[in-house]
């Protein structure tokens, strides 16, 4: 959509007809400004007028958004609901915030104290968590003023000299990363409770990850999966042009279940940001930055955030359509040029580090990928696997055969392996590197046996080496897989090395058994006794 | 709001479904807009774009024998809307809202627009009642729930109407012997095809809704018919309370229209010369179905998908599988054995089967049974390919009892012909036959 207009801004934020479409200025000519529409634009006609607001697309950060749902503008679903029923019918400015609740400040600082930007100046209990109020990234003064006890987001925190006032909440534009004091490299490890991930291929928080799979290969229900689990503080979760349905069954999951490291109900840890395949696009574009933005407000409070996207396929398809809609030049199979930097950009946003209040804060991302035709060397993964720390390939034949999660143990890999495997030595157990060495070998060894099985026969094989067959599979069936919606959906790292210094020790003595003379039938025999 | 109509004759441009109209005031994106053709039809058309007072339209019917001197365009100052009522059900209309079968048409409630509104994930119940369709291979292995939409990828000459028919006839939900009100919906149908549902439709007890596009009808009304059948869908759930299966056959017409279409609008193509927003616009009907918190009804959809050449990674059955919740994989390999249905049940995948499933559902035991088919008949599908090489003789006793373990799954459990099996006798047929093999059940 194009307007006559001048004196807007690249990004800025409109208004678009008398319907108050939500809208950003995508392109700037002479006279002329070319607006994307976040909405329907059904009925909205030639003559209607635009309002620019003079910023960009901003979120509002404050405490209240734990436990909330948005959509991809950052509007709450369940007081959208509240106000127009069950289906999303106009378009409608709703804060994300809620302005009339009570909350009970702490100050920190005192009067005449000299306030940084980004500093806390005291704090609410937001659940379990305590919340920071900060000033804002861009704000500094000296406090005259400041107020304790019962505040409300709309009153001011207090004053400070020079007659301005403490904001008690402010915005933040989307697609700006908030500032940091310097960041580290990622050293400690993000236990997911999957043992495929936390034993093989292990995250380190302020990390990244992909998972890319076909669709069916259980992208989402690993996603969730470590959602729930994870060993971090707060999870911030974008449902990003997927399922409706999966999404509801996601929001009564996290109603019920708690976190397994804190036993609080896993819906006080969360935020969830929803654009389901069917709302608009464009929304579905911002959806992405929408949510890593209130991801990095938790990070400068100095808490280790999860960030999930499910899925970025469909964020570069959004990226895709509002580009041929401009008449950009396409890139590879469509997408514009610009994907690639787009997304290194984006993925960026990760990382460990200290915030402008001096505290340690992480930002850990996993991104779930759908390629087209579970074709991996399709734009979207190419161009994450520039940038991303740990890639984890989702098997289309492993779901075939309900071997969850699907994930391929010869074709993934974790850049963080070496910096996490110090920390699991020193934490869980010295043995740790030995058995993942033993493990691979035995997975990969049964990887050769079995194209001479298949010319020869398993028959045809010797015992040492059928019996190295039996040892994979079991760590296949029993190590690997995982049934999410069973009590073994969350693995402790402890657990982990338990399971496979069992199978590795059952291994070794049946091995033993064999050298002795005895056939595997009776080795096996042996053993079950 | 415009209180008078405006014809125009300043159309300058025709091509295809395509006319650009010159000087008009004041259009909407979405408009419809109703074609006086020179020897006195009308048609409708569409609003696509506009461009300071140059309008571009797109027509829904044949653009054959328009001119640019006698056509006139007139503007409705609305957008597409759907004539809705409870006597709806039961009657037949062509892809246009015309009825099809000799009857007048009905006094509309209300009219709503055709395409709809998204759901706020937030109001979405979760599906989790299980729906009998009668078929093994669906309701032990790949189990169907109220809400949830579930396509039949199918091929050329396999027999997917049949299949489709049989689920028409005997779908129950758990709760009673409830049945559904069938919405269906049919794009670029044979007459062949036509006859046959027809007399499914006609034979079936309870109510249906039919909008049937023929083969040679114009394709863009393929693009309409689904999105007529959803919103009669959306109205007959949640507003009157009944559960609603939605059979959309065959969404590969669909496609192929929608590409037509964009490539008449000489847009980007993308894969396959698809558009590049298939994925959002298939999006925006297989999205429809679902549950309401505190509503009654649901839509549950089964659309049907024939995979051009065989191949589930063309583009029209793999954006249908990111978007559905699983898939149904007829076989042409089963077919050609001659088990019905022939239904593969490894790329099957039912995503919302572990909510509907177990104690007050169906059975405790049928999370169990469930796995541990699939677990042996993947096993027997994998030594099909070690017995090719070495042969029969050459495999352990193990092997090959697996072997004639996924012969016999694929005879018994899965080729039940056309009898209608509850879920009960479902489960009991597959722990005979795995107790039938001493295979273990854990």
């Amino acid at each position: 959509m194009s307007v006559d207009l001048k004196g807007l801004k690249l990004y800025e934020r409109v208004y678009v007809g008398h319907a108050m479409l939500t809208g950003e200025v995508v392109r700037i000519e002479k006279d002329r400004a070319v607006v994307q529409v976040y909405e329907d634009t059904r009925g909205l006609a030639a003559s209607e007028p635009v309002k620019g607001v003079g910023r960009p697309l901003t979120v509002r950060l404050g405490p209240g958004l734990l436990g909330g749902m948005f959509d991809g503008l950052q509007r709450p679903l369940e007081r959208l609901k509240a106000e127009m029923g069950p289906f999303i019918t106009g378009s409608r400015e709703i804060y994300a915030l809620d302005y009339m609740k009570r909350w009970e400040f702490t100050p920190v600082l005192k009067n005449g104290d000299v306030v940084r930007p980004g500093q806390v100046i005291g704090t609410v209990q937001e659940g379990q968590f305590q919340h920071s109020m900060m000033s804002g990234p861009d704000e500094s003064g000296t406090i005259a003023r400041i107020a304790e006890g019962s505040i409300s987001l709309d009153e001011p925190l207090g004053d400070y000299t020079d007659e301005r006032e403490i904001p008690g909440c402010h915005e933040w534009p989307v697609r700006i990363a908030r500032p940091f004091r310097r960041k580290f490299s990622p050293v400690e490890p993000l236990i997911t409770g999957q043992r495929s991930i936390d034993f093989l291929f292990p995250l380190a928080r302020g990390g990244t990850a992909i998972f890319p799979g076909g669709f069916g290969t259980g992208k989402t229900i690993l996603e969730q999966s470590v959602a729930k689990f994870a060993d971090v503080d707060i999870v911030v979760y974008v449902g990003c042009g997927e399922r409706g349905n999966e999404m509801a069954d996601m929001i009564a999951e996290f109603e019920e279940l708690r976190d397994p490291w804190t036993k609080r109900p896993l819906r006080e840890r969360t935020v969830l940001v929803v654009n389901t395949s069917n709302m608009p696009v464009a929304a579905r574009e911002a959806s992405i930055y929408t949510a890593v933005t209130m991801a990095e407000y938790y990070r400068d409070m100095g808490y280790h955030v999860l960030f999930l996207a499910d899925s970025l396929s469909r964020w570069a398809e959004a990226l895709r359509e509002i580009s041929a809609s401009l008449e950009e030049m396409p890139g590879e199979e469509g997408y514009p040029t610009y994907l690639s930097s787009r997304l290194s950009g984006f993925m960026e946003r990760a990382g460990v580090v200290e915030t402008l209040s001096g505290k340690i804060g992480s930002l850990s991302m996993i991104l779930s990928v759908s390629p087209p035709g579970g074709d991996f060397t399709e734009p979207v993964t190419q161009a994450c696997l520039r940038t991303t720390g740990a890639f984890l390939m989702l098997d289309t034949s492993l779901a075939h055969r309900r071997h969850y999660p699907a994930i391929n143990w010869f074709q993934s890999y974790s850049l963080y392996a070496g910096e996490v495997a110090v920390h699991y030595r020193k934490k869980i157990s010295e043995e740790w590197d030995d058995m993942l060495v033993r493990c691979r070998q035995i997975l990969q060894q049964e990887e050769s046996l079995r194209e001479v099985a298949e010319i020869v026969g398993a028959e045809g094989l010797q015992d040492a080496d059928r019996l190295l067959m039996r040892t994979a599979e079991r760590i296949r069936t029993d190590f690997l897989q995982q049934n999410a919606y069973s009590e073994d959906g969350f693995s402790p790292p402890e657990k982990t090395l338990a399971l496979i210094k069992r199978i590795i020790a059952d291994h070794d003595r049946a091995g033993g058994k064999l050298k002795e003379g005895m056939t595997l039938d009776e080795a096996i025999k042996a053993e079950d006794k | 709001m415009r209180l008078s109509e405006h014809i125009y004759r300043t159309i300058s441009t025709i091509a295809g479904p395509l006319l650009f109209v010159q000087n008009v005031f004041s259009a909407r994106i979405g408009e419809v807009v109703t074609i006086h053709t020179p020897d006195g039809r009308n048609m409708e058309a569409e609003v696509l774009e506009i461009e300071g007072d140059t309008v571009l339209i797109e027509a829904y019917g044949g653009t054959q024998g328009l001119d640019i001197e006698r056509t006139s365009v007139s503007f409705t100052d609305a957008i597409k809307k759907v004539p809705l009522s409870s006597d709806i059900v039961g009657r037949i209309f062509n892809g246009s809202f015309e009825p099809k079968d000799g009857a007048p048409m009905f006094i509309p409630e209300r009219l709503t627009p055709i395409t709809g509104a998204p759901m706020n994930p937030s109001a979405r119940a979760r599906p989790a009642d299980f729906i009998e369709t009668g078929f093994s291979p669906i309701d032990g292995l790949n189990t169907l729930v109220r809400g949830q939409k579930l396509p039949v990828f199918s091929a050329a000459g396999l027999p997917s109407k049949e299949v489709v028919a049989a689920i028409l006839r005997n779908s129950r939900l758990a709760d009673s012997s409830k049945k559904f009100v069938v919405v269906f919906a049919a794009l670029g149908l044979t007459f062949h095809e036509y006859a046959f549902y027809l007399k499914v439709l006609e034979d079936m007890k309870t109510g249906f809704v039919a909008f049937v596009n023929m083969a040679d009808e114009p394709v863009m009304e393929r693009l309409l018919a689904p999105r007529f059948a959803l919103t009669v869908a959306e109205y007959l759930a949640f507003e009157k309370g009944m559960d609603i299966l939605v059979i959309i056959t065959d969404m590969t017409n669909y496609c192929d229209a929608l590409r037509e279409i964009s490539t008449a609008r000489e847009e980007l193509p993308g894969r396959r010369g698809y558009p590049g927003y298939m994925y959002s616009d298939l999006a925006s009907l297989y999205e429809r179905a679902g549950r309401i918190y505190g509503k009654e009804g649901s839509v549950t959809m089964l659309p049907v998908v024939t995979m051009p050449e065989d191949d589930i990674t063309h583009p029209i059955p793999d954006l249908t599988g990111y978007i559905t919740e699983g898939q149904i994989v007829l076989s042409r390999e089963l077919h050609q054995k001659g088990i019905f249905p022939p239904m593969d049940v490894l790329p099957s995948l039912s995503r919302l089967m572990q909510k509907g499933i177990g104690e007050g559902h169906t059975r405790a035991d049928h999370r169990k049974v469930s796995n541990n088919l699939y677990k042996y008949y993947a096993k027997g599908r994998d030594l099909r390919r070690l017995e090719a090489i070495v042969g029969r003789d050459g495999m352990t006793k193990a092997d090959i009892l697996m072997l004639d373990f996924a012969d016999a799954f694929e005879r018994d459990f899965v080729g039940q012909g056309m009898t209608r099996r509850t879920v009960i006798e479902t489960l009991d047929t597959g722990l005979a036959l795995m107790r039938k093999f001493s295979l273990e059940v854990n």
